[in-house]
């Protein structure tokens, strides 16, 4: 169901990684759980993440949940345009509605994400 | 589509027009501003509407009927206790000497206040079981506050500094782990047991030489008595901690527990819940905080003290130095605290029959829905002053959930219950029916929750589709929250036009 | 009971459902060892007895003398229409409005409540509501922190002392630091905020500087430098949390007109019983940028399915029972009520009748400010005040004490306000509303003259620079 290219967590974000930049969003199934997302806060360029610590946070009409990094590094953007159009993390959560771009410490990491076939079996579980 | 309502308004501001109103007060003199410098003065009048009275009364009339309140019909709000408001205690808070009375007037003045406020002390410690109780937090919340606050007063004055962690059930109202963080602490979910009460070897595990604190709401958010909580206070306890207990659900426990004698160090009374001083759509509340032994050193003030020769004073500043100090200004919501008075004298004894009542209704309720099956029953024993049904097997059978069931009860002339709280529970109604209600409400409320049920699954586009005779029918609320709307610019042009 | 409905038949009828015999079964889960004792209350009072007591408390209470006691909470005349309008039960008796189809009403009421409050304050985002103007303001307070994520707020000693206290309970806890900025000590400026002091502790770097909080009118009645605390505080990068008196603003510059950041204060004074300290009205306002900090309920304008212009809680994830640990504020039962109270009033009263009543106030206050120097007590600073002063008077507690007997509510006595500031040790806090009347004046003067000879003790002559006409 979700694109093979990419990797995810447990946490219901994406990371699609092109040279040694990760860009990372909310899964579709995530963004139809929260619901009508109202509101993104995502860091500033600059800020570094550890892998699987909080980063942002999303929130819908009646819900908020944090977001957790994928991957360790350096954030190198986020996605301003989610500032003034949460509603792109709805109607385009693997594309306009990304979220973050990180400048990756260890590309092993991705590597050790969910692929595919894993996430598909995690979200027809629950 | 119409897109007029029948009764909606337009807003004050498009009500206005230049040269209305006045009348109210008398011109002042030419220099009245004379001594206040230029710099300091507004250059014209701040942009309010101008509007003559009979106009004011229609609006605010006009806006009154759209409301559903307790006084027009049944009103179910889970863990919010929404029982009939004693029309006396209007009458009462309105008196001269109550509402004239300035909060710095000297005790000398005072004396009818100070004697009530006293008094109404007593009666809640009574009723509680507490050693003393501060009546200044102006809200439930504030009283949690408050609590927690002398919970860490306590422990620093021991010179325990290293407890910083508040222990909260996960079926916890969210004011409890908000109160936590406010007051500087780690809030610790603890999850329930399978049968929705608090899990006591989960807390056992949790707590520790950092536990400050465990909040209990107890009859908890599901309804059901703890049976366990001495137990866990005792463990609470032995590891250094204090007990907050969440007073919240007191409706349904006069009488039958105090949670001071049960060992509760603190708790909070919310007094527009069990005593009836009205909600206000929305506010204002009491918050009373009451206290065992422990934590007396340490309540706000200042405390209503009655002197040797009978008279009542308040305690001055930097007289009780271990006092967590003020949480607000003055003494209190006084005037809120003198409809719980009312409402408390007027019941006297008879409380414990206000919580008879109140935990008869809910069960009997409760059944009438469990006979019929069409929702689940989540936890069958016998519940106190409300319960929690769930939508689980209708969603799964119709594709209507809470929300719309919900939302169709306001066809049927009923307020919908608290839904989706607590949070442990899928598609969760919590119900509190309160002890005001006849058995006829009662009862035609659960005829309509299972005539719901019947449309869900012949018809569930009526379910799905309600309300239909409300108001307006289900608001955009993304797009609220997405561009917000926050006030009216007159002139701009952004807003729409008044729907007449 | 008094208030239930039911019949020895209906429980009859409700425990043969249930299948048991007596309403104690449904307790039967309550341990034996965890029962209550039992309640040791009166009997129940039937409403005819009931109706006498509160009214002989009622009574024991003096609300009739010559009252020039304000300090934070103000008499006001409220119009008729006001009571009426709040006395509906589809107003008192709904709660918050969860359910927007059949809560339009309380709804809309509260976006004209921030509406209103925006255009007196001049400040776009209005919370409805607090408790009171010191919560209010220690809310304001806290969200300089967040908003800044500096630790260190700065909060004039001219505000009201409860708010001072209140700021430092809450701000108490998870580190946060509140200064107090000292007040000019003598000449034209005495009783104001201390720019020089200010603008020395915002220079210190080790310790930024969140917010500063100042009011105006200030507790002592005066007007302050707002625009030039302003400046001060933006210059190193922190918010500006102006505390205000809302009538003040019917003529008084806003918030907004002098670059605050967030404005906070008491509503008592728009048609607001004095009812011995609550239920009050907290406001709060901020700018736009800040609408992300700002604590409490939210209503906005929006559409229901079929296009009709409604309104709507909204910006609801910011609060507890949402965001739960990691919520703004614990806040969830506010003073919608009394917000509500504060539209009628304004609506009222208008635009020009809220000047009026301020101006009538400060025109009064004059009248008491030449009245009281006459009869001996002048002003105790000489800088510009709207409604409200503090005079000299020798001994001020004891004649404080004393005028009661001769009907006189001579205002607040200060020392006992502010016990740590010597320079009060004589005040009295005196004002004036549009309430005051001549004959008061009159009584408070001549009762005061009458004090003043008996103690044999005149006052020196007036500060230096007063403005003793």
């Amino acid at each position: 169901m979700v694109p093979a290219d990419l990797r995810y967590t447990k946490e219901h974000e994406w990371v699609r990684l092109e040279d040694d930049v990760a860009t990372v969003g909310i899964t579709p199934y995530a963004a139809e759980q929260l619901g009508d997302i109202v509101f993104v806060e995502l860091p500033a360029s600059g800020a570094s993440l550890e892998q699987f610590a909080p980063f942002g946070v999303v929130e819908s009409v009646k819900a908020v949940s944090d977001l957790f990094a994928p991957v360790a590094g350096e954030v190198v953007e986020a996605n301003q345009e989610l500032h003034a159009k949460p509603e792109l993390v709805n109607s385009d959560p693997l594309g306009q509605g990304w979220m973050i771009k990180v400048r990756v410490a260890d590309r092993g990491q991705v590597e050790n994400l969910l692929d595919a076939n894993a996430y598909d079996q995690l979200t027809a579980a629950s | 589509m119409s897109v007029t309502g029948p009764r909606l308004q337009p807003v004050l501001f498009e009500r206005s027009k230049p040269g209305r109103g006045n009348g109210k007060v008398p011109h002042p003199p030419k220099d009245a501003l004379d001594r206040v410098p230029s710099n300091q003065l507004r250059a014209a009048p701040p942009a309010l509407p101008e509007l003559n009275e009979p106009e004011v009364v229609r609006h605010y009339v006009n806006l009154s009927q759209l409301n559903h309140a307790v006084d027009t019909g049944f009103y179910p709000l889970g863990s919010c206790t929404m029982k009939f408001n004693p029309k006396l205690n209007e009458w009462a808070a309105r008196l001269p000497g109550f509402a004239g009375l300035h909060p710095e007037a000297p005790d000398e003045i005072a004396q009818g206040t100070l004697q009530l406020l006293f008094e109404l002390e007593a009666m809640l410690a009574e009723i509680s079981g507490m050693r003393a109780v501060s009546l200044q937090p102006a809200a439930g919340a504030q009283g949690e506050l408050t609590g927690i606050l002398m919970i860490r007063a306590y422990h620093r004055s021991r010179g325990d500094v290293e407890r910083t962690d508040v222990l909260v059930p996960d079926s916890a109202h969210g004011t409890n782990p908000a109160t936590a963080t406010m007051a500087g602490f780690r809030t610790v979910n603890v999850p329930s047991a399978p049968d929705g009460g608090v899990d006591v070897e989960a807390f056992r595990a949790a707590l520790g030489p950092r536990t400050a604190a465990v909040m209990i709401t107890n009859p908890s958010t599901l309804g059901l008595f703890e049976p366990r909580i001495g137990e866990l206070l005792s463990a609470v306890h032995e590891a250094g901690a204090l007990g907050y207990m969440d007073g919240a659900n007191l409706n349904a426990i006069l009488g039958r527990f105090k949670p001071g004698e049960a060992g509760f160090d603190v708790m909070h009374f919310n007094v527009h819940k069990t005593f009836s001083t009205p909600h206000g759509g929305g506010g204002p509340g009491a918050g009373p905080v009451g206290v065992g032994e422990t934590l007396l050193p340490f309540l706000p003030w200042p405390r209503v003290l009655r002197e040797p020769d009978g008279s009542f004073r308040r305690e001055r500043p930097g007289e009780r130095p271990t006092s967590i100090g003020r949480l607000r200004s003055f003494v209190g919501n006084t005037g809120v605290l003198v409809r719980a008075y009312a409402y408390i004298r007027a019941h006297g004894t008879a409380l414990a029959e206000v919580t008879n009542d109140a935990v008869l209704a809910a069960n009997y309720l409760k059944q009438r829905l469990a006979a019929d099956g069409s929702y689940d029953i989540p936890f069958g024993r016998p519940c106190k002053h409300e319960f929690v049904a769930s939508s689980t097997s209708l969603r799964k059978e119709t594709g209507v959930r809470t929300l719309d069931v919900a939302k169709r009860l306001i066809d049927f002339g009923f307020h919908p219950p608290t839904v989706y709280f607590p949070l442990t529970v899928d598609e969760a109604m919590l119900i509190e029916p309160t002890e005001t209600e006849s058995l006829e409400t009662l009862d035609a409320f659960a005829d309509a929750l299972i005539e719901i049920a019947a449309e869900a699954r012949s018809s569930p586009e009526i379910v799905t589709g309600a309300p239909q005779t409300a108001p307006v029918r289900r608001l955009d609320e993304a797009t609220a929250a997405r561009q917000p709307d926050l006030r009216w610019r007159p002139m701009t042009g952004r807003q729409m036009p008044c729907p007449d | 009971m008094p208030y239930g409905p039911h019949t020895p038949d209906d429980r009859a009828q409700m425990l043969a459902a249930l299948g048991i015999s007596t309403v104690d079964e449904l307790f039967a889960d309550i341990p034996r060892e965890l029962r209550a004792s039992p309640l040791n209350l009166p009997p129940p009072e039937p409403e005819l007895e009931l109706s006498a007591r509160l009214s002989g408390l009622a009574r024991r209470n003096r609300v009739d003398m010559a009252s020039f006691l304000g300090a934070g909470a103000y008499r006001h005349y409220t119009p008729a229409v006001v009571d009426q309008l709040l006395l509906r039960g589809e107003w008192y008796t709904a709660y918050t409005p969860y359910q927007p189809e059949v809560s339009q009403g309380t709804l809309q009421s509260i976006y004209e409540y921030e509406s209103l409050i925006a255009e007196l304050t001049g400040l776009d985002v209005v919370s409805a509501s607090h408790y009171d103007g010191a919560a209010a303001t220690a809310e304001g307070a806290l969200m300089t922190c967040r908003a800044t994520r500096r630790e260190r707020v700065l909060v004039s000693r001219a505000v009201h002392p409860d708010y001072r206290a209140t700021i430092r309970t809450y701000l108490s806890v998870g580190g946060l630091v509140v200064d107090e900025i000292p007040l000019v000590a003598d000449g034209a400026g005495a009783g104001t905020t201390d720019l020089a002091a200010l603008e020395h502790m915002l220079a210190d770097e080790s310790k930024p500087v969140a917010g500063v909080v100042v009011a105006n009118p200030n507790f002592l009645g005066l007007l302050e430098p707002m625009a030039e605390v302003g400046r001060l505080t933006h210059a190193v990068g922190a918010l500006f949390v102006s505390v205000v008196e809302p009538v003040s603003l019917g003529v008084l510059l806003p918030p907004g007109g002098y670059g605050a950041d967030i404005a906070a204060g008491e509503g008592q004074p728009l048609g607001i019983p004095l009812q011995y300290g609550g239920p009050y009205l907290g406001l709060l306002a901020s700018t736009e940028a800040l609408v992300r900090q700002i604590p409490g309920r939210l209503v906005g304008l929006t559409k229901d399915l079929d296009g009709r212009r409604a309104f709507v809680m909204t910006l609801r994830a910011r609060e507890q029972d949402i965001r739960r640990e990691r919520a703004a504020s614990n806040i969830c039962t506010n003073q919608a009520l009394l917000a509500l109270a504060a539209s009628i009033y304004l609506a009222a009263i208008g635009p020009h009748g809220l000047r009026d009543v301020a101006a009538l106030g400060a025109a009064r206050a004059a009248a008491l400010e030449d009245a009281l120097a006459d009869a001996g007590a002048p002003r105790l600073h000489p800088g510009p005040y709207l409604n409200e002063f503090a005079i000299r008077v020798p001994d001020a507690a004891a004649v404080h004490r004393r005028l009661l007997d001769r009907d006189v509510l001579a205002g607040l006595v200060l020392a006992e306000a502010e016990p740590e500031d010597p320079s009060l040790a004589d005040g009295l806090l005196v004002c004036a509303t549009e309430v005051t009347t001549e004959d008061d004046i009159d009584r408070f003067a001549s009762a005061l003259r009458a004090e003043l000879r008996k103690t044999d003790r005149l006052p020196a002559v007036p500060v230096a620079g007063a403005v003793a006409s």
